[in-house]
């Protein structure tokens, strides 16, 4: 049974991940996250999270620069949007590999320094790529305003096949299907679990273990005469495509690119989410994705009114303490609940939520004398 | 063991149906409304949509309660403040078309994604007929394209630029609040008062959108009387200190210096530019100046003393004296314990004016509001005789030139109105600043 379990223990993880992901919206709903546009966005982080975590969790390099090629995918699917097609797969194939192209060139250069100078660097280069596109690069970009669409653009490909959007903007659709509203998530979604699976495949492969061993120990590595920076290169690029395909997503459900994708503070939240998640774990940085944008997206909606009626049946004295008191951690201190959560996390679970799981999961084994010492993996390396 | 007799492909296949059954219902929930979140039941959904964190939260705060000030009013709550003044009497204080008034709030991080994705909340969860708000220009503008593509009204808060109602306006875009074209006409004759036609300016500019257009309006308007434009130097936004930037223009021979900053960046480099004995000194035989295009009261609150003599233009400020402004500043005081800001002012208006304007039109469909607020002409809201200009959803009224008070007598008095400009002479043509209006879209 246990050797079986092993075995399909991969496929099992992808038949729930695809389950849980096409189901997410009657699953979520309980918690007021089950609206497209919040799903849309879980699945569009999820794949930026398992993108940086082929990075981190493989090869230990921390970047703090991807949110660059989050805002180079977007800006390419919105031109790709205004010269070619409102179609999402040719613009999405153009943000991946001007996103690829990107990482090759920041990684190149980057990637000849190791630990916090690496960091360093990369944060260094989105800075860059964020002041170029919020001013200098304005007639590309269209600075602070964010690139639109507007009724004039040429789309080649849409004219030649005899589209017409008549006076309204257009918004893109895939063969006829719209990418806003369910169809959007569910388009996400789909590329969520593609993306997934390729993530399994490199965790899995020979590659894969290459990786970890730049991760363990690099001199060791260079010591037995192999060259590892190619592979840390491959890794930057494939993280840096990842990154890509989720802002050319971002565009393709909401066609508009901003630079303020590409701050810091942008870098900085994909490398919360995959240490909430835990990193070098497979479905950590998704989950953690998910924590981090149903935070922003619903405390920061609770106001007095709401935790007045949610609080309402306490007498008024209490209510009103309770209120004041919870009052500090939503609202516009949704910031605070999240820097609480992350610290609890990091102290308590240095492998991220998933962390917690595998512990419950040992508990339950060794309750029922199942699984055995075997099966109990070592905790996940946090992140250097 | 039992697991062994479900095939693989089985099991994945299961999932999958279950999942698309499960959700397909959703699908066809939309088509039971005649336009986007069309109010089924006793109550009216508005999402107020501001940056509660960063660098303009001081400004989301006050416009959220003035907000919170105008839902009560709506409502048929506290004294009415601006509703008993406004000249249009739709508006009977039982919400609006008999639907009392609710409300969602939002977090714009004054990010143009995040704003976005609060407005999507508002509209796909929470229900919302109505989105405003908003305390930049880059986001005004992200929101208002979202509403246009989702079909609600966005009725925009404080965002100055040109290109809200000029280059990127939509149809279902309307702002009450005034523009850098109209700081611009509004502070040329002033400043030709205040400091004659010969004059050598230096500009700081933030260097974005909203910098930039500032730049270009009081650039034309003062070469247009004479003065020379020594330099324009662009500054990050945010920059923090500004000595750098400072120090050249005692060099240059200018004798004024423009700040097109706004916000924390206003208040520091105002602050450092008094700190470096600018207004002390004469330049070419003529004392020098500083100039503020665009000045709120809460910047102003933030320089503090630096403020003194300095002019500026606003779009209100409290201490008008004409009804309706009295009416607000009371209501708007005995609630929260201080006057409103002009952010706050502009706000109320939007609130009130998008309920007006859907009460007259006997409906929430967006079509039909905007319709009633195209070329609607009021009173009685702090700006005198204010009109929506149909051509591209703009407010036209007075603007106010404000100078820092020399003697103020509390920490909220900071400012004095020099001029009031009158409407006439800020208007300009509608083509002038390009875009198009396009349709209407009542979604769904």
């Amino acid at each position: 049974m246990v050797e079986t379990f092993k075995k399909y223990s991969d496929a099992i993880l992808m038949l729930v991940f695809i389950a849980a992901v096409l189901a997410g919206p009657v699953i979520l709903e309980p918690v007021g996250a089950g609206y497209p546009d919040l799903l849309q966005k879980f699945a569009i982080y999820g794949i930026f999270a398992l993108g940086f975590n082929i990075l981190l969790g493989l090869t230990g390099y921390l970047s703090f620069g991807h949110a660059a090629f989050l805002g180079v995918g977007s800006y390419t699917t919105v031109w790709a949007f205004k010269l070619l097609s409102m179609n999402p797969l040719p613009a999405l194939v153009f943000s991946v590999l001007t996103a690829g192209l990107f990482s090759l060139l920041i990684g190149w250069i980057s990637l000849r320094r190791t630990g916090i100078y690496f960091s360093i660097l990369t944060l260094a280069f989105a800075q860059m790529c964020y002041n170029l596109a919020y001013s200098v690069l304005t007639p590309i970009t269209n600075g602070e305003t964010g690139l639109q669409l507007s009724q004039s653009d040429p789309r080649i490909l849409d004219t030649a096949f005899g589209r017409d959007y008549g006076a309204v903007l257009p918004s893109s659709d895939l063969f006829g299907i719209e990418m806003t509203g369910y169809p959007g998530f569910y388009f996400c979604g789909v590329l969520l679990i593609i993306c997934f699976y390729i993530a399994l495949r490199i965790f899995r492969s020979p590659f894969g273990l290459m990786l970890q061993g730049v991760k363990s120990n690099q001199n060791r590595m260079n010591y037995t005469g192999l060259n590892t920076r190619p592979y840390a290169l491959a890794a930057f690029v494939i993280s840096g495509m990842y990154a890509g395909l989720a802002g050319g997503l971002l565009a393709v459900t909401d066609p508009l690119a901003g630079a303020e994708r590409m701050q810091w503070t942008a870098s900085g939240e994909v490398v919360l989410m995959t240490i909430l998640g835990g990193a070098g774990t497979l479905l950590g940085p998704v989950i953690g994705a998910g924590v981090i944008k149903y935070a922003e997206n619903i405390f920061s909606a609770f106001n007095e009114g709401t935790l007045l009626s949610a609080f309402s049946f306490l007498p008024e004295t209490l209510q009103h303490i309770a209120v004041s008191v919870t009052g500090l951690f939503v609202g516009e201190g949704w910031h605070l609940t999240l820097g609480v959560l992350f610290m609890v996390i990091v102290i308590f679970l240095p492998g991220g939520l998933m962390e917690g799981v595998n512990r419950i999961i040992n508990l339950f084994r060794r309750s029922t004398g199942g699984g055995g010492e075997g099966s109990a993996q070592a905790a996940p390396q946090p992140a250097e | 063991m039992i697991k062994r007799n479900i095939s693989r492909r089985g099991l994945m296949k299961g999932a999958a149906v279950a999942g698309v059954g499960l959700a397909a219902p959703q699908f066809f929930i939309r088509g039971a409304y005649a336009y986007t979140n069309e109010p089924k039941g006793g109550s009216v959904i508005l999402g107020f949509n501001v940056p509660q964190t960063g660098a303009y939260a001081d400004e989301g705060a006050d416009e959220l309660r003035a907000y919170q000030l105008a839902v009560e009013h709506l409502n048929g709550e506290g004294d009415g403040g601006m509703l008993n003044t406004f000249s249009s009497k739709a508006l009977k204080g039982n919400g609006i078309l008999g639907k009392k008034v609710e409300f969602v709030t939002g977090d714009t991080q004054t990010k143009s994604d995040a704003a976005r994705a609060s407005a999507k909340r508002m509209i796909e969860k929470d229900g919302a007929v109505m989105i405003t708000g908003g305390s930049s220009s880059g986001v005004a503008i992200a929101v208002q394209g979202l509403c246009q593509d989702a079909g609600v009204i966005f009725m925009a808060g404080l965002t100055h630029s040109n290109d809200t109602t000029g280059k990127d306006k939509r149809a279902n875009g309307f702002r009450h609040f005034f523009n850098t074209e109209m700081s611009g006409a509004a502070l040329g004759p002033v400043l030709k008062n205040a400091y004659g036609t010969d004059r050598k300016a230096y500009h700081l500019t933030a260097d974005y959108t909203w910098g930039w257009s500032q730049e270009g309006s009081i650039k034309k308007y003062t070469e247009q009387m004479g003065w020379e434009t020594v330099a324009a130097v662009r500054t990050p936004l945010g920059a923090g200190d500004f000595s750098q930037y400072i120090t050249p223009v005692l060099n240059s021979g200018a004798d004024v210096l423009v700040l097109n900053h706004y916000g924390k960046d206003m208040v520091n480099s105002l602050t450092q530019a008094v700190q470096f004995g600018l207004r002390d000194k004469q330049v070419n035989g003529k004392d020098f100046a500083i100039i503020v295009p665009l000045y709120s009261r809460l910047m102003a609150q933030g320089a503090g003393e630096n403020v003194k003599g300095i002019l500026g233009s606003t779009n209100w400020h409290w201490s008008l004296q004409d009804e309706g402004s009295v009416a607000f500043v009371k209501s708007f005081g005995q609630k929260y314990g201080f006057p409103p800001s002009q952010a706050a002012h502009t706000c109320y208006c939007q609130a009130l004016l998008y309920a007006d304007a859907a009460e007259r039109a006997g409906t929430f469909m967006p079509s039909e509001v905007g319709k009633a607020l195209e070329g609607f002409t009021f009173d009685g809201l702090g700006n005198g005789p204010t009109e929506y200009r149909a051509a591209d959803h703009q407010c036209f009224k007075d603007v106010l030139v404000v100078r820092g008070k020399e003697n103020p007598t509390s920490n909220y008095d900071l400012l004095e109105v020099v001029e009031v400009t009158p409407r006439a002479q800020v208007e300009y043509p509608a083509e002038m600043l390009g875009g198009e209006l396009g349709p209407y879209n009542n979604g769904a």
